[in-house]
């Protein structure tokens, strides 16, 4: 065996000399292969890292104004937004990509981590005076004021507990139902929180006014003179970077953890519900318990960034929690590849840039250099209806995503799996009703 | 626990009915003429979703802008107002509701035949996805047609009573609507049930596997299914266009009003839309009503997505319907 194994091994190292000496990368690529897998495997992400951690810093010196076609870069505000959008489409991907539940309400966890920082560090509760770790804030300041970064993780852990409390009624149901009950949640939420503003008398979310203003995060006098880290984001000049770096900290942990809870005893049961259900079932995974806790996980990212966005753009208002926004999130998740991360975060990335600025820019460009000053175009006013072609071409024609997950791609390309929409999703079985559907249309063209 | 929260519902009525009888029978008739002016939508999904399990999103995109054409019927290529002849206003309805039906099958079966057809073999979740892409590229287009204002047509229909008992009143244009919804109802019933084409959408709904080897064409059944689902949008949204205001993101939240309605009922199951979309009504009315602890307006879309939710934990195959295995 074990000389087997060497033989393999040298077969696999020829093989690889032959790629590098075909690729003509030479000396360098020779170096390159020479490296510990692990230095292989984490300099991409590392490159793409530096890349974005340094990005407030040469923002300034990238041209702007009619750069082609995107007009000009996003701002450093622009990107904290894009970051947090990209770290809510990660959370989704729990649910939607990993354990194959559709989501259509995600905006309903949003809203409970944004109202959650709304209701623990702000001045909303007047009849209160409680602080707890607040910087840049009076010491008289009435209402509760507790540290931003406490808030971040309270708020996670509410909204993983609403998604609990969504989930444990709702779970046993499949499919399509579940979509519409989450859709169902994600309207009542945002409604409640317009209008409980008199709850026998009692003011808890400021109706159409939303909350404002809310805490900003921040260190604290006695480490700003100890280490020389701010004071409070929002009294420093740099607030805008701050707030980036922060995001891209958020973001990467999120990146880190969906990666290892994918890798993970859950995460392999959760792909195990999403290829077949009745099988795994069958073999013994708890369906409920664990499709219960992707809605939990998915949730408490969903509710972190949430109260992180509220804490940056200082408030809290009903007007940002909608339907569109669902299935903006969901735009990106199948856009990257359900299931992919990699995917997701480019895809989210993308997305959320086009969301923030991107459509508009590229509407002034191409009403600067495409069009005739008599047939002005508003690209910004259709950007849902962009995302629903997006929506429908993916579906129809790569309904794997622009960065598929490993493992599906795998099956696809191995072929000993049927074909490639064969358990992507639930698959029929013959006791379903329906279950005659699948070819009963003809040959379709990709049946 | 679910019954419980009907009793608590029903004793609810009771207590208002003897509180104020008057505004009771007025709601109850206002409440009767909202669940007719619904009533056309949800047959839309529940006959989608019996023949393909797929909810349409798109569905009360199709009915915003069938309604918002149909407006521009009226006011600019008929040009009815209060002050035309009796005669030129049935007319021109008539015209318009034929013209909406057959515009609302178009476009209902132009989007079975650019995004659905093609996913025939995917998986269920993959086609309910792009249900939700074409709805807004629906409601996009009615956007970019009709622009952001809300439509509406002169009162065609007069206001006059049909019958007053005592303070109780009940009016023409209420009436109006039952006296369009009805008939279309028997015609679809008698459609489905008794027409050769009908029996295909059953047969199809059933298996449609077993169906083909038949030799009944599924994918003309299932275009007909959306024609069919596409005209009663279209009724509906004229309905809906002489009592109400139209506008291009109405039919998102009557669409999910109307899904309501379906699942209330039971999906799958004709007479169950219709019941449900009348309880939906009611429902709506006494809410909004001048009533003891009712919630008023603010909450009606809380109510009736909790209603929603309530159902299909606690009843999934709605009131009519049978068990499906999506309800577990």
């Amino acid at each position: 065996m074990p000389r087997r194994r060497d033989q393999a091994r040298a077969s696999a190292r020829g093989y690889r000399e032959t790629a590098v000496r075909r690729s003509g990368l030479g000396a360098a690529g020779e170096q390159w292969s020479g490296l510990p897998r692990p230095v292989r495997a984490f300099s991409p992400a590392l490159l793409l890292l530096l890349i974005a951690a340094t990005y407030p810093y040469y923002v300034a010196s990238l041209p702007s104004g009619n750069v082609p076609l995107i007009y000009s870069f996003p701002s450093v505000r622009s990107a904290v937004t894009i970051l947090v959008f990209t770290t809510m489409a990660v959370g989704l991907n729990v649910v939607v990509g990993y354990c194959g539940l559709l989501d259509l309400g995600y905006v309903a966890f949003y809203a409970i981590g944004a109202y959650t920082a709304g209701w623990l560090a702000s001045g909303q509760f007047q009849q209160v005076k409680f602080h707890f770790g607040s910087v840049g804030i009076s010491h008289d300041a009435r209402g509760i004021h507790i540290s931003i970064w406490l808030v971040l993780v309270l708020a996670a852990l509410l909204t993983a507990l609403g998604g609990i409390a969504i989930g444990l009624p709702t779970l046993r149901l499949r499919g399509d139902y579940l979509a519409i009950v989450t859709l169902g949640f994600g309207e009542i939420i945002p409604q409640f929180v317009r209008n409980a503003d008199s709850l026998h008398g009692f003011d808890l979310t400021h109706g159409t006014f939303g909350i404002s203003p809310i805490d900003s995060p921040g260190f604290g006098s006695s480490l700003n003179s100890a280490v020389g880290l701010p004071v409070a984001y929002s009294q420093e000049f740099t607030a805008d970077r701050l707030f980036f770096w922060t995001a891209l900290a958020i973001l990467i942990i999120t990146i880190v953890c969906c990666i290892r809870l994918r890798d993970s005893r859950l995460g392999r049961a959760w792909i195990a519900i999403r290829e077949d259900e009745t099988a795994a079932g069958a073999m013994g995974i708890p369906l409920m318990r664990t499709k219960t806790w992707a809605y939990a996980i998915g949730a408490f990212f969903g509710g972190c960034a949430g109260a992180f966005i509220a804490s940056f753009n200082a408030g809290a208002f009903p007007s940002q929690f909608n339907f569109n926004i669902s299935v903006f999130l969901l735009c990106m998740v199948i856009l990257g590849g359900m299931g992919s991360i990699w995917g997701v975060v480019i895809a989210g990335a993308i997305l959320s840039w086009l969301n923030v600025e991107g459509l508009a820019n590229i509407g002034t460009w191409l009403n600067n250099n495409i069009f005739p000053a008599s047939h002005q175009i508003e690209v910004a006013k259709y950007q849902f209806g962009i995302y629903g072609i997006i929506i429908v071409l993916m579906m129809m024609f790569r309904p794997v995503g622009l960065i598929p997950e490993r493992r599906r791609k795998r099956e696809i390309e191995e072929g000993g799996h049927g074909t490639l929409d064969d358990g992507i999703y639930e698959m029929r079985t013959a006791n379903e009703p329906g279950a005659g559907e699948r070819g009963a249309g003809g040959p379709g063209p990709r049946g | 626990m679910g019954l419980g929260f009907v009793a608590l519902f029903g004793v609810w009525l009771l207590y208002n009915l003897f509180d104020n009888p008057t505004d009771f029978f007025n709601i109850f008739l206002i409440g009767l003429t909202q669940g007719s002016v619904y009533a056309l939508v949800p047959l839309g999904y529940t006959l989608v979703y019996g023949i393909l399990q797929l909810i349409n999103f798109a569905h009360g995109d199709v009915f915003a802008l069938t309604g918002l054409f149909a407006s521009t019927l009226i006011t600019s290529v008929f040009k009815l107002d209060e002050t035309s002849a009796a005669l030129t206003i049935v007319g021109g309805l008539l015209a318009t509701f034929l013209i909406a039906m057959v515009f609302g099958a178009l476009v209902n079966a132009t989007i079975e035949l650019v995004a659905y057809r093609r996913l025939r073999s995917a998986p269920r979740l993959a086609v309910l996805i792009t249900a939700v892409g074409m709805s807004f590229i629906v409601q996009n287009i009615s956007l970019a047609i009709f622009g952001v204002n809300f439509r509406s047509v002169p009162s065609l229909v007069s206001d006059g009573n049909v019958f007053s008992i005592g303070g109780v009143h009940y009016n023409w244009q209420s009436f109006f609507v039952i006296l369009v919804t009805f008939p279309v109802l028997v015609l679809l019933t008698w459609l489905v049930k008794s027409t050769r084409q009908g029996k295909a959408m059953r047969a199809t709904s059933q298996d449609p596997e077993a169906s083909a080897m038949m030799g009944i064409n599924v994918n003309r059944t299932i275009s007909f299914t959306f024609l069919l689902a596409g005209a009663l949008a279209g009724v509906g949204a004229v309905l809906f266009l002489v009592e109400f205001n139209i506008r291009y993101d109405t039919g998102f939240e009557l669409g999910l009003i109307a899904f309501t309605a379906a699942v209330l009922g039971g999906i799958g199951n004709l007479s169950g839309a219709v019941l449900g979309s009348i309880i939906i009504g009611m429902i709506q009315a006494f809410n909004e009503g001048p009533f003891l602890w009712a919630p008023g307006s603010d909450w009606t879309r809380s109510i009736v997505f909790g209603i929603l939710i309530a159902i299909l934990v606690f009843r999934p195959e709605g009131l009519l319907g049978e068990r499906t295995p999506e309800g577990g």
